[in-house]
């Protein structure tokens, strides 16, 4: 898993948004040590297209979101963003591209200024770009807040007034009220109730459609992840693990970790009982030493000696779908998660930076 | 989820009866819980699912006697082993706490004292209840810890929370709320603050311990999916009410309350293509200061006619044993059917589909 490569990028200038080998890394301590977020990721997604990240906490899905905003910018790596390569602009050549490209996150409560009116937050990106005159920016605050679903009459009121899931209807509405390209929703419905969630799910896909969106959108819940996207990408630790369209993902998982995520989900019914074997034991390990080879040996049950000392490249295993595993799964394969295999413990001397020695 | 109930007292663990709790506020009485009945036998578990606002927090919290002293009006009957402890002050209740009930919280990150050590925060409630020496405390504590599957325990238990893992610390809380052997355990969305992976963890380590202690448990969730295949029962609850209540396999193979079918329906499934536009709930749980006259659940649901916002539907038995429902016109019965039909015929939509115009 520990993936690497670029293969899966699609040629052609249709991708609104390229980023190529991707790597944030946050210093710790003197030692000159780093928590590595983000090691080498790349992804692409067309104009029109919404991309799913998946993966547990703490696997860098938030972090590339944000560094594709550049907030904070990556250690290196490409983005790529309607042409323009977004690491190279700094200062007001960035801000100038950030009316284009705005995120939707995850506490919709806390994300919005508690003494601000609901009408001067979805305005604010209007004002600061000064778009159009007063009357026009208030008839265009009416209309996303209608689009929303939110009674504009309701404006003059402040956050604290509103349930959750409105909250985030205002969040969403301040993301496209500057008529963005890209709308990154990073986690967007996972403090909510699952039937509050399915209305915001809704909401997205027809904002997508009317504001002509793009969208990369972040969750560690597979199935939400599924009923978004039309292409999702695995991650675990930094790395990429598996790029698949979400049919294709569901239907024959390539990579262990994907089945394992795959096999966590809690199904609706009682004639199914949760199977112990089939969750997927221990940790993510530490990012500041990440395992050596392949970042998810420790944890899987296939793992070989190879999966210690080489780190698995992405490659085409069935057309359009990318897996960075020595030991691919195959069709109907089942794993038993409860155990790991013979790579997960060897110790192999790190070079410091985690990566194939 | 056990069938190790042998040699066991007789009757229920926990009967409750009747259970209202309203919270004085200025705008007026909040009906948090109104009416609610239950029992639940030793070693079942029992979901009780709804939205946020429906009542289930507050339920639990009114059984554990857990709510603040003032602006809280409780009414009813509760009794654990055939004791009433409704009446019991804070004082007494903890001869309950822990030792008797306990209970695990949705968010592991909060829930713990961040000064505090690990093990001092598990052998603080042993020593209280159990009449064990500093030493054994500490063994106790150190294989609650393994038992919990919590690596390298005898360490844990000189760290502080911040340095555990949102996982882990949840695995602390457990350890905690198990520590002196209760008899019921409560937990509150205990799942809701972690990932799919460590979920079905927790999850499975719940199970294991309540079955290894022939524990009862309430599993608190919003998620139809989370009880499914691990609750012997399931209450639906609504506006502070139980709308639906059955055996696991009754409720979902012939679910009666609209209300459940469509929370059933608004989870994404995994076997649908992308992009499959889900089936939602109109408006909002209605307000608990002025609730709607009739069912609370009409002005959101397909199947309302003209009695559901006049008469108020009392829970009825429904044909298999346990199952109970409020509903006039039930989900898969003529009635119901033809209601739906009725609806669509003539192009009716819940009232607060109608007003928000956004399904």
């Amino acid at each position: 898993m520990a993936g690497t490569g670029s293969i899966h990028l699609r040629a052609g200038d249709g991708a609104l948004l390229r980023v190529e080998d991707l790597v944030v890394e946050f210093p710790i301590g003197h030692g000159g040590e780093a928590v590595h977020a983000v090691s080498g990721i790349s992804l692409d997604v067309l104009d029109g297209e919404t991309l799913g990240i998946v993966g547990e906490s703490g696997c860098g899905k938030s972090t590339t979101g944000r560094a594709v905003m550049q907030l904070p910018a990556p250690k290196s790596g490409s983005v790529r963003f309607d042409g323009v390569e977004l690491t190279s602009l700094h200062g007001e050549a960035l801000r100038r591209v950030r009316p284009r490209l705005q995120m939707i996150f995850q506490d919709p409560i806390s994300s919005l200024n508690p003494r601000r009116r609901v009408r001067e937050i979805v305005r604010e990106g209007l004002d600061i770009w000064e778009m159009g005159d007063k009357d026009a920016r208030n008839a265009k605050v009416d209309e996303v807040l209608d689009a929303v679903g939110m009674d504009p009459a309701n404006g003059a009121r402040r956050p604290h007034e509103f349930s959750g899931g409105q909250c985030q209807r205002i969040s969403i509405a301040r993301a496209v009220v500057t008529e963005p390209k890209l709308i990154i929703c990073d986690e967007p419905v996972s403090a909510l109730d699952v039937s509050v969630q399915a209305q915001i799910l809704n909401l997205l896909e027809d904002m997508k459609h009317r504001y002509g969106l793009t969208v990369v959108f972040i969750a560690h819940d597979l199935a939400v992840v599924k009923n978004v996207s039309d292409r999702v990408l695995v991650m675990y630790l930094g790395k990429a693990c598996e790029i698949a369209s979400p049919d294709d993902l569901y239907e024959h998982p390539k990579h262990p970790y994907t089945g394992a995520l795959l096999a966590a989900i809690p199904v609706p019914d009682p004639t199914q009982h949760p199977d112990e074997e089939r969750v997927l034991g221990g940790e993510v390990p530490s990012p500041i030493h990440p395992p050596t080879g392949c970042r998810f040996r420790t944890r899987c049950p296939k793992s070989q000696e190879r999966c210690a000392l080489e780190e698995p490249v992405l490659r085409e295993v069935e057309p359009s779908q990318y897996v960075a595993c020595h030991f691919p799964l195959e069709a109907g394969e089942q794993i038993d998660f409860a155990r790991v295999g013979i790579g997960a413990s060897i110790d192999v001397a790190s070079d410091g930076d985690g990566s194939t020695p | 989820m056990t069938d190790v109930a042998a040699a066991q007292p007789s009757g229920p663990l926990l009967e409750v009866a009747d259970l209202s709790t309203h919270f004085e506020t200025s705008r007026g009485l909040v009906r948090a819980v109104d009416g609610v009945s239950l029992t639940l036998d030793r070693g079942k578990t029992l979901g009780i699912v709804g939205e946020s606002g429906s009542g289930k927090t507050v339920l639990s919290r009114s059984i554990m006697n857990l709510l603040p002293k003032r602006g809280v009006v409780r009414s009813g009957s509760v009794r654990l082993e055939g004791n009433e402890i409704l009446p019991l002050s804070a004082k007494e209740m903890r001869r309950y706490w822990g030792a008797q009930m306990a209970m695990i919280f949705q968010d592991p990150m909060t829930s713990l004292n961040p000064v505090m050590k690990i093990g001092k925060q598990i052998t603080e409630a042993v020593r209280q209840h159990l009449d064990v020496t500093r030493q054994y405390a500490n063994e106790l504590a150190e294989s609650l810890l393994a038992s919990v599957r919590i690596p390298e325990p005898h360490a844990r238990l000189k760290e502080y929370p911040h340095q555990l893992s949102g996982g882990m610390r949840q695995r602390i809380c457990i350890a905690i709320a198990l520590a002196c052997g209760p008899k019921l355990l409560f937990a509150d969305e205990p799942t809701t603050a972690l990932d799919v992976t460590v979920q079905a963890q927790v999850l499975d380590l719940i199970a294991h311990q309540q079955a290894e202690r022939f524990m009862a448990m309430v599993l608190v969730t919003h998620d139809l999916g989370v009880v499914a295949g691990r609750a012997d029962e399931i209450a639906v609850m609504y506006a502070g009410r139980i709308v639906e209540h059955a055996p696991t396999g009754v409720l979902f193979a012939n679910m009666k309350m609209p209300y459940t079918e469509a929370l059933l329906a608004s989870i994404p499934k995994l076997d649908e293509h992308s992009h499959t536009r889900l089936a939602t709930i109109p408006g909002r749980p209605p307000d608990l200061v002025i609730p709607p006259p009739g069912c609370k659940f009409a002005p959101r649901c397909r199947y309302v006619q003209e009695r559901c916002v006049q008469e108020e539907p009392p829970l009825t038995a429904g044909a298999a044993p346990g199952h109970e429902f409020r509903c006039w016109f039930p989900v898969g019965t003529p009635e119901g059917n033809e209601a739906l039909a009725r609806n669509e015929r003539e192009g009716r939509v819940p009232q607060a589909a109608a007003l928000a115009g956004h399904a």
